[in-house]
């Protein structure tokens, strides 16, 4: 018989080796998955995972790509991850995105066509703010109504949707456009594109700032008190209110950093890469997000990683549409069984596995 | 505006088949979330029970056989999330969050070839002469069978958890799961049973959405509606009767604004559509705010993870 026991502490060689055994994994379980689609599971694999990267007729495309995708979901990762260690879950990053391009993006349709150096800066505040006060709707009835916030904050996304929805048609829509949806093309008013800053490397603002993010992460997490106190609220409950730890500040702490920095993901998006506010301008960063949070283990290093790596399957997903005909929905179920299959190893690094019976209770 | 177009009789009518997909998924979260277990996957338990049974249907022409493989579907999907979090002991909340983000992408890989086709239409229940009552015949009896079926098992539910052994039984793992245990209880079993019969109620919901709602299949077609019963759970402080309530407050909601859409009323449709979110998140907050009345019926147990030590 197969018995769990609890280990007093969590292992470190299981939390380093966990990311990788699920991703291999998957690996496993995805390539049986093709086959079953009817696609080489090999070629598939390789397709996703060493072609965007290492095939030369590919690479020079696809490796710029990498920074364009991985950008916004490290900058939301982090955000997330530092909710998520303290038991505050906002998982409605994909709604504070659409609201901090929204708001940034309204910036500069505003002021158009003037041109001046502070227009930019300008939009990256309004983008952060927008994604801040977006989540401060679920923070604050969290705190004072004890509303839950997981619903709360997934709901809100529904009602970005539409509200983006309502932008890309009414407001926003260009008037220049010929009455298609869509917002004028930031790409084409220099004051307030966000360009790529290296050519051909896919680096812009926004990457810029996920590695800020990674760093500030980093530091607060290991320097700083707030920082202990989001580990302990979540490793320790009880030890962190006897601690001075107040849950209600740290609710609003956790939702404002990340609703900030999904915002931020979401201007940087519209006037970079997007270009443009549409109906379709989220592609679920939000959400994928989540699964790259844990995916690098809520550590700010193991979620760059993990940001790189599912930015590699985006792309890799991409060109197996384009190579094998692998259907674009492949690639969704192949993230979502990442997930799964990393919160099912899991189990190794807080329980040890016992083979045989178990002694007799005392 | 032209609201004269709108006639009571059948917006409520329209409102209960609106209800029921929530209802449905809903009154299945009820049971889980009684037995202690929390499962944020409905919305991806709904969505793939959509697509099980318009491929059935589709498949055999029957939507009754639809129905019974959107169950089974939906069931098989929430085994998943029940092994991790009963087996592998894994965060309820970040497995819930998995098993939606896995089926809508699953729901979409295989609903790839149903894109545009008609699914066969289910025939409205025949209750004779009770049909041709003024009003009531048109409002109460002119529904399909699982509308009916979807009130059976409020009533069924609710019977279950007061009035017998097993529902007590089920109570007491969601209230405290190691007394349960210290009591012989076989707390993973009965947990497992609840996870399953909550994914084939969410199944029968979406494919109650696919099969006569809408009647069509789309990628992610749910639209959040896993979520507005997960909301409605709470909403009931965790009572079978208030779900009916909930759900139906809903659909109301949903109806008015569609047929105000229709109607012309001079506000951006968007703002129509957001409307029964807004409501929800209305609903929530009024419903926790009372003094925690409502967190104070939630299961005690609710989302905790078991490991018996002994």
């Amino acid at each position: 018989m197969i018995r769990l026991e609890r280990r007093p502490e969590p292992s470190r060689a299981w939390t380093a080796a966990t990311p990788i055994l699920a991703v291999a994994l998957t690996m496993l379980a995805g390539g049986a998955l093709f086959a079953a689609l009817g696609k080489d599971p090999v070629a598939a694999i390789r397709t996703i995972f060493w072609d965007p990267l290492f095939n030369e007729q590919f690479a020079a495309y696809s490796r710029p790509q990498l920074l364009v995708k991985a950008g916004p979901l490290i900058l939301i990762a982090i955000g997330l991850s530092l909710g998520f260690r303290a038991g505050v879950w906002n998982i409605g990053a994909e709604g504070q995105y659409i609201i901090g391009a929204i708001c940034g993006a309204g910036v500069a349709l505003a002021l158009y066509p003037a041109e001046s150096a502070l227009i930019f800066p300008a939009m990256v505040l309004a983008g952060a703010l927008g994604g801040f006060l977006w989540a401060m709707i679920p923070a604050i009835l969290k705190t004072r109504f004890n509303t839950n916030e997981i619903l709360v904050s997934l709901l809100l996304v529904y009602v970005a949707e539409q509200l983006l929805a309502s932008m890309a048609l009414g407001a926003m829509r260009n008037p220049e456009g010929g009455g298609f949806p869509g917002s004028r093309n930031l790409q084409q008013y220099p004051s307030a594109h966000n360009p790529e800053l290296l050519a051909n490397t896919g680096m812009h603002w926004g990457v810029v700032a996920a590695f800020l993010a990674v760093i500030g992460a980093y530091v607060l997490l290991n320097r700083h008190i707030t920082g202990f106190h989001i580990r302990l609220a979540g490793e320790a409950p009880k030890a962190a209110r006897f601690a001075g730890v107040r849950p209600n500040a740290l609710v609003v702490f956790c939702f404002g950093v990340s609703g900030a920095l999904a915002g931020l993901a979401g201007l940087f998006e519209v006037s970079g890469p997007s270009g443009q506010i549409s109906i379709d301008f989220n592609v679920g960063y939000g959400f994928t997000a989540i699964i790259v949070a844990f995916l690098g283990r809520l550590h700010p290093l193991g979620i760059l990683l993990a940001g790189l790596l599912m930015a590699l399957t985006y792309i890799g997903g991409e060109l197996a549409q384009f190579m094998l005909g692998l259907p674009a929905a492949a690639i969704q179920a192949f993230q979502g069984m990442l997930l799964f299959f990393l919160l099912a190893v899991d189990v190794l690094t807080n329980y040890r596995v016992r083979l045989g019976r178990g002694e007799v209770a005392r | 505006m032209n609201l004269s177009g709108i006639s009571p009789e059948v917006l409520i009518a329209a409102l209960m088949v609106a209800s029921t997909p929530i209802l449905l998924a809903a009154i299945g979260e009820l049971v889980v979330e009684k037995a202690g277990v929390l499962n944020l996957g409905v919305e991806g338990m709904m969505i793939f029970g959509a697509i099980c049974g318009f491929a059935v249907a589709v498949e055999t022409g029957s939507p009754a056989l639809g129905f019974l493989g959107a169950a089974a579907g939906a069931a098989a999907l929430s085994m998943l999330f029940g092994v991790l979090t009963q087996f592998l002991l894994s965060n309820q909340v970040a497995t819930g969050l998995a098993l939606t983000l896995f089926g809508l992408g699953l729901s979409a890989l295989v609903g790839q070839g149903y894109v545009g086709v008609t699914p066969p239409a289910m025939a409205k229940l025949d209750l004779g002469p009770l049909g041709d009552i003024p009003f009531f015949g048109r409002v109460l009896f002119g529904h399909d069978a699982m509308v009916y079926l979807s009130l059976a098992l409020v009533a069924a539910v609710w019977m279950f958890l007061n009035r017998s052994r097993a529902g007590l039984i089920l109570r007491a793992v969601g209230e405290s799961h190691d007394a349960a245990h210290a009591l012989g209880y076989r707390v993973v079993a009965i947990r497992l049973g609840a996870i399953a019969f909550g994914g084939a109620c969410a199944g029968l919901g979406g494919a109650y959405l696919s099969l006569i709602r809408v009647p069509q299949w789309t990628e992610g077609m749910t639209a959040g509606a896993g979520w507005i019963a997960l909301a409605i759970v709470v909403f009931a402080s965790w009572r079978p009767w208030r779900v009916l309530l909930g759900a139906y407050l809903f659909g109301g909601v949903t109806v008015l604004q569609l047929n105000l859409q229709a109607a012309g009323l001079a506000v951006p449709v968007e703002y129509l559509s957001m409307s029964p979110y807004v409501v929800t998140i209305l609903v929530l907050v009024v419903m926790s705010s009372g003094r925690g009345r409502a967190a104070l019926n939630a299961p005690a147990s609710l989302g905790r993870v078991f490991h018996a030590t002994t």
